[in-house]
C-alpha cells in the first residue's frame, strides 16, 4: 500500500523554521492586504486568521480591488481569568485597530475583527503589553485551555484554575519565533527545539479543557481532552480524563462526523500534565497528516481503539490511569446575575449575546464594561458560553456595580427569556471565510419568533438550549444543543434535535435545509407536543428522544446513521 | 474645408486629377492623410531635386499647429473664406510643411495653439524647433499675421504663438497685424480675425480676387471634433471601494463601426453636459424660466437646453469675469481683473465655478445676456486607459467624477459627472480621438520604461502595460503609484498584482498618503528607490509622468533631480538641464492636466 501524500500544511510546517515563514515580507508587502499564502497558514499559530468582508467580496471584484482584507485575532485567556486593567487594554485596542467591537469566544478568549494588515504588529504587541498573548490561540498546537469560570467552591476553582494556567504554558510552543517578529526580539533560531511537538507540530488543532461537576459549561465533552475535577470532602483529589471530543464535520462526507470525549480513566492530581503531554504526544505521532479532515484526535481514536490509545497515554506518560470516578452533570449553560461564593466574595455573570461586545441602542454592553471596568478591583472571568463574569466583588461594591449595569442598559437578565439566554452563535458571517449562513447577526431573531412559539405552548419558563453556526465546523458546539441549527447555504440550515441539556449526548438529524419558515412551523409543533406530553422536570431534548421524534445518538459513528426516517 | 491635406485653389494640375486626388483620399482618417501627405511631398521632393518645391507667392499661405482641433478649425474656417472670396490660398498642417519653404512665401498666416506647459501641438514640435534654432534662415521677404490658441487659466498662456509670432519678426518678417491671443472662447476674436484677414488680402497679396471656379472636394475624417462618435458605454463601473472618499469610474466604450484608431498614450475627448441640479441652481438665480427661449448664436433654444448641453456653466474663464464685473461692478471682483494679477487671477479660477461668482457678486442680469458671457461647452480629455490590440473595438478611461463641497454647497464637475451619472451602460458618449504623439512607448521594445502617475495619473500606464504584455516586449516595466487609501483607492489593484505575477510588470512601488499619520507620496518613493532608478536611467529606461500637474509634475520633477543629485553627481543646475536634456531626447516624457 503506498502512502498518502502529506497535505500541503505539513510542508509549510516544515519549512517554516519554526513557524516564521515568510510572515516579515508578508506583512511589509505594501501592495496587498494580504499575506502570502504560506504564512496564511502559519498566522494562525501566531493567533490571527486572514479574513476579508463577505459583504463586500463581489463588489470588490468588480472594482477590481483585492478583497477587503483584514484579520481577526485571537487573545489566548487561560481559564479565561482577566483583570480589569488587561480589558481596558483590549477595548482601547479594539477602537484603535479593531472594527471598535470584542468579540467573547465559546472558548473563554477574546476575539478582534477587522485588524488590517499594517496595523497588526501594533495590536499584538499592545495585546502582549498587558501580560496577554496570541500565540498558540489557533493553529496545530494546544489551543486556549478551559476551566470553569465559576465553581461553587472558590477554592477548588483556585486549584483548577491553577491547573489549567499550568497545563496551558506547559503546551505552549517553544518557538520564539513569536517574540521576534512581534515583539522585536532578538532572532535565534540556531539550534532551537520544539520538546513537546517537534518541527512540525500537531497534525491538526488540539483542545483542552477542565470543569468541575455538576455544571458543564466548558462543555468537556466537545475537547480533545478533558480533565473533569473530582472533589472528595471538599478537597480536589484528581481527574477524570476524557479523550476524543470534537464538533466540526463537513456536509455530506459521512467519513467526518461529532464525537463525544470518552473516559479513559483517573490520574491523581499531581499526574495531569504527564497524561497531557502523553496523549499530546500520541496523537503527534499518531495523528492523520495526510488529511486534515480526519486529523483530529477522534478519528485516531476510532481508527486505533480506546484501549490501544489509554495504553499508548500510560507507556509514554509512567503512569497508570485508574477506574473512572463518579461524576454527574446537570446543564452545559451559566446562571446570571449575582452569585456568593464560599469566601464571601460576590460574581455577576452578564449575558452578553453571542458574545459581541459592542455598543447598541439601548444596550450598552461595551461602554458599560469599560466603566465597570475603570472601578472594578475585582477580576474578569470570561465562560464559555460567551458571557462575561465581573468576578470577586466585595460585597459593599455590589450597589455601585449594579448602578453601573443600570446605567448602560445591561445587566436586565430576568428580561431575557430562558431560550435567548441559553442561546449561543457562532460569528459566521461577514467575517468567517467558512460560514455558509448566518449566525451571529440572524439568531437572535429566530430566537424571538421562537419565543414566541414557546410562549403560545405555554412554555415561556422552559430552560432549552439553542445553538446556531453558519457551517458544519461547530464552533458553538451545536451537536450538543437541544436545538442545533447548522448552516448549509444561505438561509437555509440542518436542524439538530436531542441532544442532552448536560451537553453528554449528540443530537440527531431532523430537517435539512430547512429555512426559518418551516424551522419555526416544526418546532412549533414540537413545542405544543412537548408541553402535552413531557414529564415533570424532563429537559427538551431528552423527551424529544423518549418520545421517537429523533434518533439516540449514542456515538460519534452514529451520528450520520438513519437521520431523517428516525422522525416520528 | 476641413483639412489637414494640402491643398490649393489654383493648383498647378488639372480639375479632373485634382478631382481624383480627392476622391481617393475621402475617407481617409487624418492621421493616413498626414501620412499620404508627406509621401506625396516626398515623391515631390525626389522629383525635383534641383528645383525648389513650387510656391504661389501670389497666394495667402495658411498654416496651423493644432492638438485638439481648435486651431484646425479656425485655419480652415479661414482658408474657406479666403477661398470663397476668391483668393489663392494653400492650407497646411504644420507636421507636413518644410519649414525651409518659409524663405519663398510672401504672405504667411499661422494658427496655433500651446499645449503641455508651454509647448507648442505635437504637429508644430518640429517646425518650432527648427523656426527656433540657430538653421533658421532670414526671412526678408516674407509677411505674417499669428492667430494663437490657449487657456488663460495656464500660465504660460498662448505661448507658442506669442514665441513664434516674436522668432518671425527676429528674423527680418513684417508682422502685418498685432498677434491675436485667443483664450477658449475664441469664436468672436477667430471671426473678427478672419474678416479683417480678408479684407486685407487685396493689399497684402496686391492681387484682385477672382471668383473661384474650382473648390476642393470636402474630405473630412469621418469622426473628429466636428462630428463625434457616439460610442457606446460598455460599462461604467466605479473601481474605489465604498469608504473612498473619492469616486473614480471605469469606463469602456465601443469604437465598434467608427473606425477610430487610437495607440496608448492619446487620449479620448468627450463631449458632455452639465449637471442637471446646476442646471436649476442657476434657473434659481437669475429668476428665469428653463422654458423662455432665447437666441445662442444663428438657433433658438430654451434657456434649459442652453444651460445643460450648450455652455460653460461650470469652469469660469477671465472674459466671464469681466463681462460679470461689468454688470455686477464689485470693487473685489474688478481688482481681481487688474493687471499684474495673473497669478491670483489663475488661483481664483482654479478653485471658484461660475456659480460661486454669481453667489458672491450677485447682480440683476436678464437670461439672454447672461448666456451671452459664458463660452462654449468645451469637451474634456481623458487619457485611454487600455491597449487597442489586447481590446479590440473598445477604449477605456478611467474618469474621477468631481464633486465637492465648497462654500456650503454641493459642487460638480461637468462632463466627469456626464460620464459617471448620466449615461449609463448601454447608453452612448460623444467622442473623438485626441492623438498624442509626444506620449508614445518606446518604438524599441527592449527599453525599460519607468511610470509614474498617481490618481488618474494611471490610466495611459495600464494601457502601456498591457501593450508591452501583448507585444511580448521584452524590456521592463516600472510602475510608481498613489492615491490615499491602499484599501479603498488602489486603482486597478487586481490588475496590477495580476500583471506582476505573469511578469507584464516588473516592480509596482506604491505611496498612500493617507494609510499613516505621515502623508507619503510618489515622489517619496522615486527617492526611496533613487539608486535602482537611476541603475534604469542610465541603462535607456524613459521616463512617463501622468497626472495632475498642479502639484504632482513639479514634485516628481524634483525627485528625479534629486536622484541624478544624489547618483550621477551633478548639482542642482546641471540636474535640472539633464532633465531637460532627456525631455528633448524624448526619454522624459510628460502627460499632465
Ligand atoms: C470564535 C469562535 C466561535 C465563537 O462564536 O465563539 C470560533 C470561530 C472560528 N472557528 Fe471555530 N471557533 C470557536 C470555537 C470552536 C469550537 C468550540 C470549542 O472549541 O469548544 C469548535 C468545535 C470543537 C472542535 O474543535 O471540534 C470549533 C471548530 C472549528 C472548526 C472545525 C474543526 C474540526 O475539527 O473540524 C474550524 C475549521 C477548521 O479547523 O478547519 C473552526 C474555525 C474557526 C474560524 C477560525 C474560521 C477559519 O478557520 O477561518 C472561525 C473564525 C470566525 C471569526 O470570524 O471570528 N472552528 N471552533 C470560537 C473561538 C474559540 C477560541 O477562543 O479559541
Ligand atoms: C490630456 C488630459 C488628460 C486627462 N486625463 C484624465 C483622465 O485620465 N482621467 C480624469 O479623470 N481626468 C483627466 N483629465 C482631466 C479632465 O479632462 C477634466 O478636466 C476633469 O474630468 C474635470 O472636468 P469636469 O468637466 O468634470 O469639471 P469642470 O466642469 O471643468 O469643473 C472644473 C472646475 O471646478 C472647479 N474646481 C474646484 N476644485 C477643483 C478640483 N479639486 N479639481 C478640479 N476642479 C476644481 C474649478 O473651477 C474648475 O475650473 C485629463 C485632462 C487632460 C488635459
Ligand atoms: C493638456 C493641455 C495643456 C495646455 N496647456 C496650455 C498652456 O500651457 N498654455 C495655454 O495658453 N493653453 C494651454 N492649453 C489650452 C489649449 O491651448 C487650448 O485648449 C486650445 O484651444 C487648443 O487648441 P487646439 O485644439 O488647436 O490644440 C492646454 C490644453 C491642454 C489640453
Ligand atoms: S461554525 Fe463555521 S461559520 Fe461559524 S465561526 Fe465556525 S467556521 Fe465560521
Amino acid at each position: 500500500m503506498t502512502r498518502a501524500p502529506l497535505t500541503d500544511v505539513e510542508r509549510i510546517k516544515a519549512q517554516s523554521r519554526h513557524l516564521r515563514g515568510t510572515l516579515v515580507n508578508s506583512l511589509d508587502n505594501p501592495l496587498t492586504g494580504a499575506l502570502a499564502e504560506d504564512d496564511i497558514q502559519l498566522s494562525k499559530f501566531h493567533g490571527f486568521y486572514q479574513q476579508d468582508d463577505r459583504d463586500l467580496r463581489s463588489e470588490r471584484k468588480r472594482q477590481r480591488l483585492e478583497p477587503a482584507y483584514s484579520f481577526m485575532i485571537r487573545a489566548r485567556i487561560p481559564a479565561g481569568v482577566c483583570s480589569p486593567a488587561q480589558w481596558l487594554n483590549i477595548d482601547r485596542l479594539a477602537g484603535q485597530y479593531a472594527n471598535g467591537t470584542i468579540r467573547l469566544t465559546t472558548r473563554q478568549a477574546i476575539q478582534l475583527h477587522g485588524v488590517i494588515k499594517r496595523d497588526l504588529k501594533q495590536t499584538i504587541a499592545g495585546i502582549n503589553a498587558s501580560m496577554m498573548d496570541t500565540l498558540a490561540a489557533c493553529g496545530d498546537v494546544n489551543r486556549n485551555v478551559m476551566a470553569p469560570p465559576l465553581p461553587g467552591l472558590s477554592s477548588v476553582h483556585r486549584l483548577v484554575q491553577t491547573d489549567a494556567e499550568r497545563l496551558s504554558a506547559h503546551l505552549t510552543p517553544a518557538t520564539r519565533a513569536y517574540h521576534e517578529i512581534w515583539l522585536d526580539g532578538e532572532r535565534l533560531d540556531q539550534d532551537e527545539v520544539e520538546p513537546i511537538y517537534g518541527d512540525t507540530y500537531l497534525p491538526r488543532k488540539f483542545k483542552t479543557a477542565f470543569v468541575v461537576p455538576p455544571q458543564n459549561d466548558v462543555d468537556v465533552f466537545t475537547q480533545d481532552l478533558g480533565f473533569i475535577a473530582i472533589v472528595e470532602g471538599g478537597s480536589l483529589i484528581g481527574y477524570n480524563v476524557t479523550v476524543g471530543g470534537g464538533m466540526g464535520m463537513s456536509h455530506g462526507e459521512t467519513e467526518t462526523y461529532p464525537r463525544l470525549g470518552s473516559v479513559l480513566g483517573f490520574c491523581e492530581r499531581d499526574q495531569f500534565i504527564a497524561v497531557a503531554e502523553a496523549v499530546v504526544t500520541t496523537q503527534r505521532d499518531y495523528g492523520d497528516r495526510t488529511n486534515r479532515k480526519r486529523a483530529r484526535l477522534k478519528y485516531t481514536i476510532d481508527n486505533r481503539g480506546l484501549d490501544w490509545f489509554r495504553g499508548e497515554v500510560e507507556s509514554r506518560g509512567g503512569i497508570r490511569l485508574q477506574a473512572e470516578r463518579l461524576f454527574m452533570f446537570v446543564g452545559n449553560g451559566d446562571a446570571y446575575g449575582w452569585r456568593e461564593t464560599d469566601d464571601g466574595l460576590w460574581h455577576y455573570t452578564l449575558f452578553v449575546q453571542n458574545g459581541r461586545v459592542a455598543d447598541q441602542e439601548s444596550r450598552k454592553v461595551l461602554s458599560g464594561i469599560r466603566e465597570i471596568a475603570k472601578v472594578h478591583d475585582g477580576e474578569f472571568r470570561l465562560t464559555p458560553n460567551q458571557n462575561l463574569i465581573i468576578s470577586e466583588v466585595q460585597r459593599e461594591s455590589r450597589a455601585s456595580i449594579d448602578e453601573l449595569l443600570g446605567k448602560y442598559g445591561i445587566g436586565n437578565e430576568e428580561q431575557g427569556t430562558p431560550l435567548r439566554l441559553h442561546s449561543l452563535a457562532c460569528v459566521a458571517l461577514p467575517t468567517c471565510g467558512l460560514a455558509m449562513a448566518e449566525s451571529e447577526r440572524y439568531l437572535p431573531s429566530l430566537v424571538t419568533k421562537l419565543d414566541s412559539e414557546l410562549e403560545a405552548a405555554g412554555l415561556a419558563d422552559e430552560a432549552i438550549t439553542i445553538r446556531m453556526t453558519g457551517c458544519p465546523n461547530g464552533c458553538a458546539r451545536p451537536y450538543v444543543s437541544e436545538i442545533g441549527l447548522v448552516g448549509k447555504g444561505p438561509g437555509l440550515y440542518n436542524l439538530y434535535l436531542g441532544a442532552a441539556f448536560a451537553g453528554d449526548r449528540l443530537g440527531c438529524l431532523f430537517l435539512e435545509n430547512a429555512n426559518e419558515t418551516s424551522i419555526v412551523a416544526e418546532l412549533g409543533g414540537l413545542f405544543r407536543r412537548f408541553a402535552a406530553e413531557h414529564k415533570p422536570d424532563e429537559h427538551f431534548g431528552d423527551f424529544l428522544v423518549r418520545a421517537r421524534v429523533v434518533r439516540h445518538v449514542h456515538e460519534g459513528r452514529d451520528f450520520h446513521g438513519g437521520s431523517v426516517d428516525a422522525r416520528a | 474645408m476641413n483639412t489637414r491635406a494640402a491643398g490649393s485653389v489654383l493648383p498647378p494640375i488639372q480639375d479632373d486629377r485634382l478631382q481624383r486626388i480627392s476622391a481617393e483620399v475621402a475617407d481617409m482618417t487624418s492621421a493616413q492623410l498626414q501620412w499620404v501627405s508627406g509621401y506625396i511631398a516626398g515623391l515631390g521632393a525626389g522629383r525635383s531635386s534641383a528645383a525648389p518645391q513650387p510656391v504661389d507667392s501670389r497666394a495667402l499661405t495658411i498654416l496651423y499647429g493644432s492638438q485638439t482641433g481648435n486651431g484646425e478649425g479656425i485655419a480652415g474656417a479661414l482658408a474657406k473664406k479666403a477661398t470663397d472670396s476668391g483668393f489663392p490660398t494653400v492650407l497646411q498642417n504644420l507636421a507636413s510643411y518644410r519649414p525651409a519653404n518659409l524663405k519663398r512665401e510672401s504672405v504667411v498666416v499661422l494658427v496655433v495653439s500651446t499645449h503641455g506647459e508651454g509647448d507648442p501641438p505635437d504637429d508644430a514640435e518640429l517646425f518650432c524647433e527648427f523656426l527656433m534654432s540657430a538653421r533658421a534662415p532670414k526671412l526678408a521677404g516674407l509677411s505674417y499675421a499669428v492667430l494663437a490658441l490657449g487657456d488663460r487659466a495656464y500660465v504660460n498662456f498662448c505661448q507658442t504663438g506669442r514665441e513664434l509670432d516674436a522668432r518671425l519678426q527676429e528674423l527680418g518678417a513684417r508682422r502685418l497685424m498685432p498677434i491675436v491671443e485667443c483664450d477658449l472662447d475664441y469664436d468672436e476674436a477667430a471671426a473678427s480675425w478672419r474678416n479683417e484677414i480678408v479684407g486685407q488680402l487685396p493689399e497684402w497679396l496686391d492681387l484682385t480676387p477672382v471668383v473661384p471656379h474650382l473648390r476642393a472636394v470636402e474630405s473630412r475624417t469621418k469622426y473628429g471634433k466636428e462630428n463625434p462618435f457616439a460610442a457606446e458605454v460598455l460599462s461604467n463601473q466605479k473601481i474605489t471601494g465604498r469608504h473612498s472618499t473619492k469616486d473614480v469610474r471605469h469606463i469602456e466604450l465601443s469604437l465598434e463601426g467608427s473606425g477610430l484608431t487610437y495607440e496608448p498614450g492619446d487620449a479620448v475627448a468627450v463631449v458632455g453636459s452639465n449637471p442637471p441640479q446646476l442646471v436649476a441652481q442657476f434657473l434659481d438665480l437669475i429668476g428665469a424660466a428653463a422654458d423662455e427661449s432665447l437666441q445662442l448664436d444663428d438657433d433658438i433654444v430654451t434657456l434649459r437646453d442652453a444651460l445643460t448641453n450648450c455652455l460653460e456653466i461650470t469652469a469660469p474663464n477671465p472674459s466671464f469675469l469681466r463681462a460679470w464685473f461689468d454688470v455686477c461692478g464689485s470693487p473685489e471682483l474688478g481688482a481681481l481683473l487688474e493687471d499684474g494679477r495673473q497669478e491670483a487671477l489663475i488661483g481664483f479660477l482654479q478653485e471658484q465655478q461660475v456659480v460661486d461668482v454669481v453667489r458672491r457678486y450677485p447682480a440683476d442680469i436678464d437670461p439672454q445676456r447672461f448666456v451671452s458671457m459664458l463660452r462654449k461647452l468645451s469637451p474634456r480629455s481623458y487619457s485611454i486607459a487600455s491597449s487597442p490590440g489586447a481590446n479590440p473595438d473598445e477604449v477605456h478611461l478611467t474618469v474621477a467624477a468631481l464633486r465637492y463641497q465648497a462654500f456650503g454647497s454641493e459642487h460638480w464637475g461637468a462632463v466627469s459627472t456626464h460620464i459617471a451619472d448620466r449615461v449609463g451602460e448601454g447608453e452612448s458618449l460623444a467622442i473623438y480621438i485626441e492623438p498624442n504623439s509626444r506620449f508614445r512607448l518606446p518604438a524599441d521594445d527592449t527599453t525599460d520604461i519607468i511610470m509614474i502617475g498617481p490618481g488618474t495619473g494611471v490610466a495611459p500606464f495600464r494601457a502601456f502595460v498591457e501593450e508591452r504584455a501583448e507585444r511580448g516586449a521584452t524590456g521592463r516595466n516600472w510602475l510608481f503609484f498613489g492615491d490615499r487609501n491602499s484599501s479603498s483607492d488602489f486603482l486597478y489593484q487586481l490588475e496590477w498584482q495580476r500583471h506582476l505575477a505573469s511578469g507584464a510588470l516588473h516592480r509596482l512601488d506604491v505611496a498612500f498618503s493617507r494609510d499613516q499619520d505621515e502623508k507619503i507620496y510618489v515622489q517619496d518613493r522615486i527617492r526611496e528607490n533613487s539608486a535602482e532608478l537611476y541603475r534604469w536611467l542610465e541603462g535607456g529606461a524613459v521616463t512617463y509622468v501622468c497626472g495632475d500637474a498642479r502639484h504632482m509634475a513639479g514634485d516628481v520633477n524634483d525627485a528625479l533631480a534629486d536622484v541624478l543629485v544624489q547618483h550621477a553627481g551633478l548639482d542642482r543646475d546641471a540636474a535640472e538641464a539633464r532633465l531637460a536634456a532627456l525631455r528633448r531626447e524624448g526619454r522624459y516624457r510628460r502627460d499632465v492636466y
